[in-house]
């Protein structure tokens, strides 16, 4: 049993205090908040991808599901917005465990092209059906988010909420990639038809996961509409799953702590090259490039290689 | 009848882009996400050339044609040669990364705004039985289907196009036999590029040209790749047309908005109930 990554999980919830604790201007804080919500997104992104083998550019679509069921349960029913949270995450999952089992079945290519489509036919319909969803111009006027009687209405205090949830989800995901389960997948990935003589069900399993991860996804998507306030298609848009292949790529696939980093050092970017905006997108896929040809082990792969030299 | 004509015009574009998809495929096992890219650069390059510069139509097509095949061959030089490790996620990745990198450098190179082409022969609307069709579709549908029986005739007589086929069958064999698979991999993304070029310089009179069409009219060229089959030049056509025509028809069915929805609607339908496409050979699957 390999022990759990713990220098890593503090060195997280360190940087988290720090943040909160000598952060004070609000748009850093916001910054901070949806580089926390890619990070939930790149590692179910890093489990599908890195663990599984299953290759989903539909995830996107699963991150819009949550925020618009989030949003019309919240805004146009009156629903607690919590309870929305859980409500985006089932439906997706239904969706999702429909979905995959047709799907799943290809491998490579395909399977990247199928969820593509998918995620075009969602978009698609986000963006026609305007009287549910508000259409291209966006969806308005989503309430705040109430945990346990703390309204979540300044970046602040949704800042310190959102940092305890991925705090929470860290360790989630740690124990996950110390478990057996793990091994599971990865033998998965490796092998279907081993898999199978050893008495695993390969499609079952790939469901499983696959719906699991659109879950959570989507509500990630619910947290993320009480956050902004303010959703439109354009976010959910092929480009976002692009970013998060990205993401979980350039941070390192089969590492969990390739999600968070991928999605730190990429979130980062629009940041730090501000005065050069232009340039964003070439930088992206630049970066995306140069990892993919010459360090296939991301960045997390390539500095666990570096200190095990060492050792 | 009227959609037919336009599903047809739709669909050889689609087809064309098909054909580059089916080319990439058979010689490296790479669906090149890319291919888009290549439509709207020939697009671009025929816009830079003629529309701007006023160089004769005579000349800028072979220019753009020509320009089209080195940027693909250099696109396979660059990104897919330079792939330290060719695992299918990450060749997929790379050209992802590499569509996005086009993108962004057309974006510089042209701005952000769609922009017109000049019409290369007088537009004129032809009677034709239940409806008319413009000129350029006409235009469009013949040289397409040129273009496509060319690549035929090439691919089955001249020696890169025999040696391209022998290693859709076996690259191992064609290496030993004396063929340079690196030549025929960078031929491949250059003929490949050079339909998508063709495929650009046809439509951008008509649809405009904009730095992100790309993505759009590649997925639309994967989805009729897929129904007609891969590995079979003419399932790719027939695929790209049949696409079209559904596409027109079910125009005039359901909401416009939903109609790009309906090449994915049966991409998926075609990947659950028969992934080799419609035509294509059974392939054995590895174990």
């Amino acid at each position: 049993m390999k022990r759990i990554n713990l220098f890593f999980i503090i060195l997280v919830s360190a940087l988290l205090l720090l943040t909160g604790f000598r952060v004070e201007n609000e748009y850093y804080l916001g910054v901070a908040v949806l580089i926390l919500i890619h990070a939930v997104n790149a590692t179910a992104m890093n489990v599908l991808l890195g663990y599984t083998g299953i290759i989903s550019m539909g995830q996107a679509a699963f991150f819009g599901i949550g925020a618009y069921t989030s949003a019309v349960l919240s805004v146009t029913y009156g629903i607690n917005p919590i309870a929305t949270l859980f409500a985006g995450a089932a439906i997706a999952f239904v969706l999702a465990y429909i979905v995959g089992f047709p799907i799943l079945k290809l491998h490579g290519h395909y399977l990247a092209m199928a969820t593509l489509g998918f995620g075009m036919i969602i978009y698609i319909f986000m963006n026609e059906m305007d009287f549910l969803t508000g259409g291209p111009s966006g969806f308005v006027g989503i309430g705040d988010i109430v945990i346990f009687g703390y309204d979540l209405m300044d970046e602040k205090t949704f800042f310190i909420a959102m940092s305890v949830f991925f705090v929470f989800f860290l360790l989630i995901c740690e124990l996950f990639d110390k478990s057996f389960l793990h091994n599971k997948l990865k033998f998965i990935k490796n092998s279907e038809s081993a898999c199978r003589s050893y008495g695993i069900s390969p499609a079952k399993t790939k469901v499983l996961v696959f719906a699991s991860m659109a879950a959570l996804t989507a509500f990630n998507g619910g947290i993320y509409a009480f956050y902004t306030h303010f959703i439109s298609p354009v976010s959910f848009s092929f480009k976002y799953s692009a970013e998060l292949l990205a993401m979980a790529t350039v941070g390192g696939l089969g590492y969990i702590t390739g999600g968070v980093v991928g999605a730190v050092c990429l979130g980062l970017i629009p940041e730090l090259f501000s005065t050069m905006e232009e340039y964003e997108m070439l930088v992206y896929g630049g970066v995306l490039a140069v990892v993919v040809m010459f360090f296939p082990g991301g960045i997390s792969g390539t500095l666990k290689k570096l200190v095990k030299r060492d050792a | 009848m009227q959609f037919l004509y336009s599903g047809l015009t739709s669909g050889s574009i689609y087809g064309l882009v098909a054909l580059g998809f089916n080319i990439i495929y058979n010689t490296t096992g790479i669906i090149n996400f890319a291919q888009g890219e290549f439509v709207m650069f020939g697009g671009m390059l025929i816009y830079t050339f003629f529309t701007i510069f006023h160089v004769p139509f005579a000349i800028a097509l072979p220019v753009t044609v020509l320009g089209s095949f080195i940027i693909g061959a250099l696109f396979e030089r660059i990104f897919v040669n330079f792939c330290k490790y060719k695992t299918e996620i990450n060749l997929f990745t790379i050209t992802l990364a590499a569509s996005i990198i086009l993108r962004d450098v057309a974006m510089h190179a042209w701005g952000r705004d769609s922009v017109k082409v000049d019409d290369y022969i007088p537009i004129a609307n032809l009677k034709m039985p239940g409806g008319v069709i413009s000129s350029q579709s006409v235009l469009i549908i013949i040289v397409s289907l040129l273009v496509a029986w060319g690549l035929n005739l090439f691919l089955k007589r001249s020696k890169y196009g025999k040696a391209m086929r022998a290693c859709f069958d076996d690259q191992t064999a064609a290496e030993t036999c004396g063929i340079s698979v690196r030549n025929v991999r960078i031929i491949a993304f250059g003929v490949a590029s050079f339909m998508a070029g063709v495929a650009g310089v046809l439509i951008s009179p008509i649809t405009f040209v904009t730095y992100d069409d790309g993505i759009m009219i590649g997925l639309k060229g994967f989805c009729a790749a897929i129904l007609g089959g891969m590995g079979n030049f003419w399932a790719a056509v027939a695929g790209g047309l049949m696409l079209g025509i559904f596409e027109s028809f079910s125009a005039s069915i359901i909401p416009s908005g939903y109609k790009d929805a309906m090449a994915f609607f049966v991409i998926l339908l075609i990947l659950f109930v028969k992934p080799d496409g419609l035509f294509g050979k059974k392939r054995a699957h590895r174990v």
